[in-house]
């Protein structure tokens, strides 16, 4: 979609507000926006409180329950890899805020693209047990299928998603939707050149899409200071893209935030950038060590900053906490991490000749003769006749 | 039939494309008003708009990746890169992402994606305007490699690239470009994107080119009839896929076989070729193939890319040195 003024008039034109003055976030602090304090305090942020008004003690219970069900199964997946069940796992443990209250605030035919630590967003979009975890066991190189649950594949390469989410967000305009792109990253992705291409593109297209950072603070061992010496949030307005700062173990500001986006994008205002300030509270991966590079006190107070207990904190302060309910909802997360392991045990090794499958939509003579002698090589094993 | 350049062929081409199919978009920087720095896509943002023909920022990598995006929302994105040089931001987005996303999705999202590199030498550019880069595009498994060499090639190539499922990398050889020829605009029973062709038949010498080397290599067939030397003339079209088929049936009439292209020699297709000939000839061949390449040197200054590029001669030293004969060359050779 192009900027109205050369736009053809396809496309979304009958969308475009009449207004020429596109809608802008509300003013950003350096300070990052917070609705929820760490003790369950609810603070007043009038330009967020409007977007988030519907959420009500069953609503918010409802996301309290997605991030304890989160933190389960990424639990269950450590332990998984403990065990030798998985190759590997990025635990998010400590980002269930901004990964649930962004991933909930989108529409079905919104579509999602992320790095390989959103299995919060994953869950959220409809991803099954099992399919979180087949690429970290091996067995796949996705989980599923993109279009069935309106999100990529989990992208290994950092950053290079920024652009596929603005290329998918041209192509809504260009079909006359009011559909959105999101693209998930971290705050190491904003030093990649694609990052800021993406933005310099979808600036200039008018793109609606999303720009989803969660500044985590680290890159394997690198703190965020390496990568940026302002907020990451300030990398946008030069690009002309406005962004937020909010605080991303906050799960009402993160949604608020993620709205607020959407709306714009829905209009046909163009890209926003999120920085959801966050931590993250395990190892990159499970290969990680982490006690060679954090500092132990740094830790514990963001720990202190938890994203679910503070949402606990502020359902009993409003006496809508259940026991009952609490329970349920750990039987929920118990039931859905069980069916991950079990799931987990029964995914067979793929075929070994599966691996010549779908490298073209029309194989090649060349792939099929190599299909053919590697067929023939592995008979020799079995004793099958080629 | 009409006479047109290459780059006429190219731009009707595209027309075509355009008209056929309202998915198709072109993504290039100085495409839309200007009509790119060749012309090719001269008069199309006029006629179907900014919105499908547009201007991009300048940035390779970013063309690349915008274009898996519009790929994934169903879009037929087909990206020109300026220079064959300014390929390379956007190998990452090209071997990571486009060649590959059909195969991470075990089949579920296709990569119908296009992208035109004009390429190859022999126009006294400055540097990093007359590249080869094939051979990293070829080694990469999931893209379809294609070049053409004259006009009606370019016209069909390009209609068969944007319509092909996967991602096609069409190399026009730009110093081709304004070479005109008759183009059928109506593709009645076109060869596969796949399939190399049999330019002049000969029974002495198999010599394997493609793109801009073609014209060379047919030239150099005609000069050696006059030593009584029947050359074939093989151009390969397809780079991956390579036709072997093709090739191998004509080495197995001739028995030798010279491969040539502008690009540097070591790891390029050549080797590839040469091997592949090898282990499904070798009981046929009467000469070890030779290649006839650029050196393995970075791109020359423009006053010595004639010693870089092969030309008839080289052409014609190499089928001596297959034949067994002595060189036709020693002796009268200027420089």
């Amino acid at each position: 979609m192009l900027r109205s003024d050369v736009s053809p008039g396809r496309a979304r034109s009958s969308k475009t507000p009449s207004s020429k003055t596109p809608s802008s976030p509300p003013p950003r602090a350096d300070d990052p926006v917070q609705l929820v304090t760490p003790d369950g305090v609810r603070r007043e942020e009038p330009a967020y409180d409007a977007v988030v008004a519907d959420v009500d003690d069953e609503r918010l219970t409802a996301l309290y329950e997605d991030m304890v069900v989160v933190r389960r199964f990424d639990t269950e997946a450590v332990a998984l890899q403990r065990q030798g069940q998985l190759g590997l796992w990025p635990p998010l443990l400590g980002q269930e805020a901004a990964q649930v209250g962004s991933a909930r605030a989108l529409r079905a035919d919104d579509f999602v693209f992320t790095s390989y630590r959103e299995n919060a967003v994953a869950y959220c979009r409809g991803a099954r047990p099992v399919d979180l975890v087949r690429v970290w066991r091996g067995t796949a190189l996705t989980g599923w299928d993109p279009r069935s649950i309106g999100m990529a594949t989990p992208q290994v390469m950092v950053g290079a998603q920024s652009l596929h989410a603005t290329g998918y967000a041209v192509g809504c305009a260009k079909a006359g939707t009011d559909s959105v792109a999101i693209a998930y990253f971290g705050d190491g992705a904003t030093s990649k050149g694609d990052v800021h291409e993406a933005m310099v593109f979808a600036a200039s297209l008018a793109a609606p899409v999303i720009f989803f950072c969660q500044n985590n603070q680290w890159a394997i061992s690198e703190p965020v200071g390496l990568q940026a010496q302002r907020p990451v949030a300030d990398r946008a307005p030069g690009m002309g893209i406005p962004s937020m700062r909010v605080d991303g173990n906050d799960v009402l500001a993160v949604m608020a935030a993620t709205r607020i986006a959407l709306d714009r994008a829905r209009r046909g205002d163009g890209p926003t950038f999120i920085e959801a300030v966050t931590y993250r509270m395990g190892p990159h991966t499970t290969s990680d060590d982490p006690t060679r590079y954090v500092d132990p006190p740094d830790a514990a107070r963001w720990a202190a900053k938890d994203p679910i207990a503070r949402v606990e904190r502020l359902l009993r302060a409003r006496g809508a906490w259940s026991d009952e309910r609490a329970r349920e909802i750990t039987a929920t997360a118990d039931a859905f991490a069980a069916e991950m392991r079990e799931g987990c045990y029964g995914l067979p090794d793929p075929d070994p000749m599966s691996l010549f499958d779908h490298v073209f939509v029309e194989s090649s003579p060349t792939l099929e003769r190599q299909r053919s002698e590697h067929a023939a090589y592995l008979a020799m094993f079995t004793g099958g006749e080629r | 039939m009409t006479t047109m350049t290459m780059v006429g062929a190219l731009n009707s081409g595209l027309r075509r494309a355009l008209d056929d199919d309202d998915t198709v978009v072109l993504l290039g920087e100085d495409i839309g008003r200007l009509g790119g720095v060749f012309r090719v896509t001269d008069g199309l943002q006029r006629d179907f708009g900014p919105d499908r023909v547009m201007d991009a920022p300048l940035a390779e990598a970013g063309m690349m990746g915008l274009a898996v995006g519009l790929a994934y929302r169903g879009f037929r994105p087909v990206v020109e890169i300026q220079f064959d040089g300014f390929v390379y931001p956007a190998l990452d987005q090209l071997v990571t992402q486009v060649a590959r996303v059909h195969y991470r999705t075990g089949g579920a999202v296709r990569m119908p994606v296009t992208v035109r590199v004009p390429f190859g030498g022999g126009i006294g550019a400055v540097e990093h305007h007359s590249e080869s880069p094939e051979a990293y595009f070829a080694h990469t498994p999931g893209l379809r490699v294609v070049t053409c060499a004259n006009p009606q090639d370019a016209h069909t190539m390009i209609r068969q690239a944007i319509a092909c499922d996967d991602p096609v990398v069409l190399l026009e050889p730009k110093r081709r470009y304004w070479v005109k020829g008759e183009v059928d605009e109506d593709l009645g029973d076109p060869l596969p994107l796949g399939r190399a062709r049999v330019v002049v038949p000969g029974s002495d010498v198999t010599l394997a080119a493609y793109g801009p080397l073609v014209v060379t290599a047919r030239d150099a067939a005609l000069a050696a009839q006059d030593e009584g030397l029947s050359i074939e003339v093989v151009d390969l079209r397809s780079l991956s896929p390579v036709d072997l088929d093709t090739l191998e049936a004509s080495v197995r009439k001739t028995g030798r076989l010279v491969v040539t292209h502008e690009a540097q020699r070591s790891g390029g297709l050549g080797a590839e070729i040469a091997a592949s000939i090898v282990e499904r000839c070798f009981d046929v061949l009467k000469a070890a193939p030779l290649r006839v390449t650029g050196f393995d040197v970075p791109y020359p200054a423009a006053k010595v890319e004639d010693h870089f590029l092969p030309d008839l001669d080289r052409l014609l030293d190499a089928v001596d040195q297959v034949m067994g004969r002595a060189s036709s060359l020693t002796g009268w050779r200027a420089s």
